[in-house]
């Protein structure tokens, strides 16, 4: 069984309680349609379980696959050095269906960037690495696709459907 | 399957129509082979998708990685194509399994590969070897922790 290399940090950006039972770590890629449609279900699972889930979200961008993953992951890397990190992952994933280049300023825009800031950060070695240093987490912890889930640093065996499953279970 | 610190069992075989590899030609360098069961597995969680964009991983470890299953040329080009892969698929096809079969990585019953990795090292042994549920995917983590060793030699 694979375990979670590094071990959940400062660098990851989060959702919920930090004293939460249950961390669930996920790689994921923009552009990858099981992402999206595990995206939903993840939104579920916070909803339902609330403080007892931290959420984390690492970048597995396959870009060889993906025209727009990485610079989608960088997008969103570049919306979390303005502390909107979770307001363009949603974006991207609520957009999905229409992702291009010209998506990424647009949706900079909605959620209110500052555009200029952006636009430097977007492209920037800052930026570059953290996606890169994510990717080799991922490799380094045994991802073999996207979606790939963590449960407490353990690889989950399964989807966002099962671990939804399996943690309904595990409440009861 | 072979363990580890038996010697790799030489081969030749297509990569393209045209175009033969031999594993002794990469002696000096170190090689991975990845055994599968077949060409077009869905896309996302696809094994040689995932190694393809892993690349330069096994680059930095003077490293090249072959894909080997009983697909035939034609099939493994379409697919290499689709999937815009970057490295050389293999293609163990007449006759059929031959290479899986000395490795001791083929299925009977249902004539395909079993889902099988092996580093070899410089000198052609094999240094590291893992056999895969079928249905899983084994990922690339035990393939580099396998390199680093071969690098502190």
């Amino acid at each position: 069984m694979s375990n979670l290399k590094p071990d959940v940090n400062s660098k990851d950006h989060s959702q919920g309680a930090d004293n939460a039972a249950i961390t669930i770590v996920e790689f994921g890629d923009y552009q990858c349609p099981y992402c999206g449609d595990a995206y939903p279900i993840v939104k579920e699972i916070e909803d339902t379980f609330g403080d007892q889930i931290k959420f984390i979200f690492r970048n597995f961008p396959l870009q060889e696959a993906h025209q727009f993953a990485f610079s989608a992951a960088a997008a969103a890397e570049a919306a979390a050095l303005q502390n909107k990190f979770w307001e363009m992952h949603d974006a991207l994933y609520e957009n999905q269906y229409r992702l291009d280049e010209s998506l990424f300023a647009e949706l900079a825009e909605t959620i209110g960037l500052d555009i200029e800031k952006f636009q430097q950060d977007f492209t920037s070695s800052e930026v570059k690495e953290k996606v890169d240093n994510d990717f080799e987490s991922g490799v380094r912890s045994g991802v073999n696709g996207t979606p790939s889930f963590y449960v407490n640093g353990t690889k989950f065996d399964g989807g966002a459907t099962d671990l939804y499953q399996m943690l309904k279970e595990s409440a009861e | 399957m072979l363990e580890k610190g038996t010697k790799a069992p030489d081969f030749e075989l297509n990569a393209t129509p045209d175009q033969k590899i031999k594993l002794k030609d990469f002696l000096g360098k170190n090689v991975i082979l990845a055994f599968y069961p077949a060409d077009w597995s869905p896309v996302c969680s696809d094994q040689m998708a995932l190694y393809n964009e892993m690349l330069k991983y096994f680059g930095k470890h003077d490293a090249q990685i072959f894909g080997i299953s009983v697909d035939s040329v034609w099939c493994h080009l379409a697919f290499e194509k689709d999937r815009k892969l970057h490295f050389p698929l293999l293609a163990d096809f007449e006759p059929k399994g031959a290479v899986s079969k000395a490795y001791g990585v083929y299925d009977d019953e249902v004539g395909e590969s079993k889902r099988a990795l092996f580093v070899i090292d410089k000198e052609g042994n094999i240094a590291w070897s893992y056999l895969s549920p079928t249905a899983v995917n084994p990922g690339a983590d035990g393939i580099l922790d396998a390199l680093e060793e071969l690098d502190k030699k």
